[in-house]
Formats: C-alpha cells, sequence, structure tokens
C-alpha cells in the first residue's frame, strides 16, 4: 500500500483544489441531464390540475396567464368563449406554513372544482382537505353568498375536525382566489374604459396610469 | 470470512440508527410513512455506498489535515445529484421527503462511515460496509415508517387495513409518536442484542 500523502500546503490546496473541480463539473453534468425532466414534470402537474378544476375547454391555458398579487390565473376557453378560470391560489397560515391550491372558478366567480396541490400539512388530520369529503361543500357554491369561513367563525363551511387552523387557511386561499378573479374582471372594464377615454381625454387616461 | 462480517456489521451488531443512535433527525422526521421511508434509506444508501467508494479509492491521495472538507465535499456532491434525480423522475416521493434529502450531507452516519471505516480499508470492504450499514438504517427507518403509518394511519404502504373513518392513534404520525416508537424500537434491538449474545 502507497503511503499517505504529506499534509503541506501544496498539497491540501491541490487536493481540494481537484476535488472541488471534479465535483462541480459532475454536478453540471447531472444538472443538465435533469433538467428537461423536472421542467416538464412540474408542468405536467399544472396541466393535470388545469384538467381537473377547469370545466370544458379546447385553448391551451398555459399561454394565457396572468398574475394578480403573486395568484396565477389561467383561462380557459371553448371555442373563443369563456368557460371558467383556473387560479393557483396560496396561503401561508397552514399549520405548517405555505400551501397552495388549484381552484377552478366559472366565469360567474361560482366555484367548479378545487385541487390541493403542495402541501405539508400534519398527515392524517391537515391533509383531510384534499379529499372529497371536505372539498365537495364547496362545489357549486359562489363565494359572493357562500361565506367563506368555517361555522365556529360565523361561516358556512364544515371544518375539518381537529384541524380548524388548516380549514381556516383553505378558506382563505379560496377567498383569495375569488378575490382575484374579481379584481382581474374590474381591471378589464377599467382598460375598456381607459382605451375609450384616452381618445378623447390624454391627460386623464395618464392619470389613471400612475394609479 | 472477516468479509461476511463487515456485511453484517452494520445490520444489528452496529446498526447506525438503533445501536450507535446517529442520524436520528431523518429518523424522526421523516418515518411518518412506510412509503417515506423506504425513500430516505434507499437515498441514504445510495450516498453512502458512492461515497465510501470514492473515500476508500483516493484515501492516500487526501491530506490528513484536510480530510473533513475533502469528505464532505465529496458527500454533498452526491446528495445533490440525489435530489436533482428524485426530483425529475420520482417528484412525488421529492416532495414528501422534502428538505430531508438535501440535509443527508449532514447525516452522521455517512461522514462517520468515512472517517471510520472506509478512510482506513479497502475499496471492497468499504462497498461491504457501505451497503451493510445502507442495510441497517433502511431496515430500521422501514420498522418505524410501518409502525408509525399503521398506528396513526391504518395503512402500510398506502394499503389500508381500516375502514376510512376509523379511529386512529394519530399521535404516532406527530412527532411524539416518532420519539416514542424510537424508544420502543431501540429497547426491542437491546433486548435481542442481549439475548442472543451478539
Amino acid at each position: 500500500m502507497s503511503k499517505k500523502i504529506e499534509s503541506t500546503l501544496l498539497n491540501m490546496i491541490l487536493s481540494l483544489t481537484i476535488i472541488g473541480i471534479v465535483a462541480s463539473f459532475s454536478l453540471g453534468f447531472i444538472y443538465e441531464i435533469t433538467k428537461k425532466p423536472i421542467e416538464t414534470s412540474a408542468k405536467q402537474k399544472v396541466i393535470n390540475a388545469l384538467k381537473e378544476v377547469l370545466p370544458e375547454f379546447n385553448n391551451d391555458p398555459m399561454s394565457e396567464k396572468e398574475i394578480i398579487n403573486d395568484i396565477e390565473i389561467y383561462t380557459g376557453k371553448k371555442n373563443n368563449e369563456i368557460t371558467g378560470y383556473a387560479i393557483k391560489t396560496f396561503t401561508t397560515k397552514g399549520f405548517n406554513g405555505l400551501f397552495s391550491l388549484m381552484v377552478g372558478l366559472l366565469p360567474d366567480g361560482t366555484i367548479n372544482k378545487i385541487q390541493v396541490l403542495d402541501q405539508k400539512e400534519t398527515p392524517g388530520l391537515g391533509t383531510k382537505m384534499s379529499e372529497n369529503s371536505f372539498l365537495e361543500q364547496f362545489y357549486g357554491k359562489n363565494p359572493s353568498s357562500f361565506k367563506l369561513f368555517v361555522k365556529k367563525d360565523g361561516g358556512d363551511v364544515d371544518a375539518i375536525t381537529a384541524s380548524t387552523i388548516t380549514s381556516r387557511a383553505f378558506c382563505e386561499a379560496v377567498q383569495k382566489a375569488y378575490d382575484a378573479l374579481m379584481k382581474k374582471k374590474s381591471n378589464q372594464k377599467n382598460t375598456i374604459t381607459d382605451s375609450t377615454s384616452y381618445k378623447t381625454k390624454d391627460s386623464s387616461s395618464i392619470k389613471n396610469d400612475n394609479l | 470470512m472477516s468479509a461476511i462480517k463487515y456485511l453484517t456489521n452494520g445490520l444489528l451488531k452496529e446498526n447506525p440508527t438503533l445501536v450507535l443512535v446517529l442520524g436520528t433527525c431523518p429518523t424522526l422526521a421523516v418515518t411518518t410513512s412506510a412509503n417515506n421511508a423506504i425513500g430516505m434509506g434507499i437515498a441514504t444508501t445510495f450516498v453512502l455506498l458512492c461515497s465510501n467508494i470514492l473515500i476508500a479509492a483516493f484515501k492516500n491521495y487526501i491530506p490528513n489535515k484536510v480530510r473533513i472538507p475533502s469528505f464532505i465535499v465529496i458527500i454533498a456532491t452526491f446528495v445533490t445529484i440525489v435530489n436533482l434525480v428524485m426530483q425529475a423522475y420520482t417528484p412525488d416521493l421529492h416532495k414528501s421527503l422534502g428538505v430531508f434529502i438535501p440535509l443527508i450531507v449532514v447525516n452522521c452516519i455517512i461522514l462517520g462511515r468515512a472517517e471510520a471505516f472506509a478512510q482506513k480499508n479497502s475499496v471492497f470492504h468499504s462497498i461491504l460496509d457501505a451497503i451493510g450499514m445502507g442495510l441497517g438504517f433502511t431496515i430500521a427507518l422501514l420498522a418505524m415508517g410501518s409502525i408509525r403509518e399503521l398506528l396513526g394511519n391504518g395503512s402500510i404502504f398506502n394499503y389500508k387495513f381500516v375502514s376510512n373513518d376509523a379511529k386512529t392513534i394519530l399521535l404516532f404520525i406527530m412527532p411524539p409518536g416518532a420519539f416514542i416508537t424510537y424508544g420502543f424500537l431501540i429497547a426491542l434491538t437491546n433486548n435481542i442484542k442481549k439475548k442472543f449474545n451478539i
């Protein structure tokens, strides 16, 4: 067996440098290989969720994405008519912090379907929010009349037993999705009135832009 | 003869989790289900195997004074590789193991085997040692994960043994359940070791 090399300054620098270079090259190589599959699997997940929560559509909702307050809105269209919106919303108030949902809303804001995307709630308790027994109470309800609070807080939502915090956070996320859609709609109205007033009154539209 | 001893060492006599009590962080945190436990066990075994091989092969070219940084860089490289590969091909498992994959870097079992075994022994023996230790770790995790999933969720590997609305002991899914299960498993191992004089 050959003798171990001594710990001289030159040896230490050389060996650490070589290890560093080899490590970074191999990591770069693996990164290149796995880059594509990682992207496609992330994209596939969004597409699957879209298919799940949207009513019929035949456009590509991924290309019609809009972001309002960090919330992503995908528009589903069939023959150029809007059939619904899929809204990727989130909350930071979950029992273990952040979780995100894909909420499908019909054009008038009625909840079509909801799917849980990423979550790290307590297994067996908070994770029950992904089950249909909890989700179904939202379907077909319109947040303008259906109060998105748990019953304990005076709302209409049956909370998951022993997971009130998760249920509250869930309601908040759905409410955020609805609000984002309403904001998008009012924005659209504004842009229409803006563009008409643009021709007549230049100065007022500039003011509006600044707002 | 001695070669087999290196292989079986990690299974019971020096089981990294149940006897040496190393790597407790992933042991307690990810064993909420049998699936997670197996995933973590395999990922750790892979990293352990690769780092043991490399360190045993190049042990004579790594100066003694910088051996720890060298080992850590080698280990971290393999962990990052595992992390990327899992993200690409098993995204669900990657999601449920979360931050504990990158944390394999600081798992004492891996640095411990590099320091205590691979840098003093041949490549072949290091391979056997890594497989034995990795298997021991995986078995311990699997036992923990199965017990906790069975008692806490009524299932093993997502196969339900009880009806959906049956009451289960949720405590076992939560952190205190991890400590309780761990304690009982260590006691059991000690008992077995005593009885058979291992």
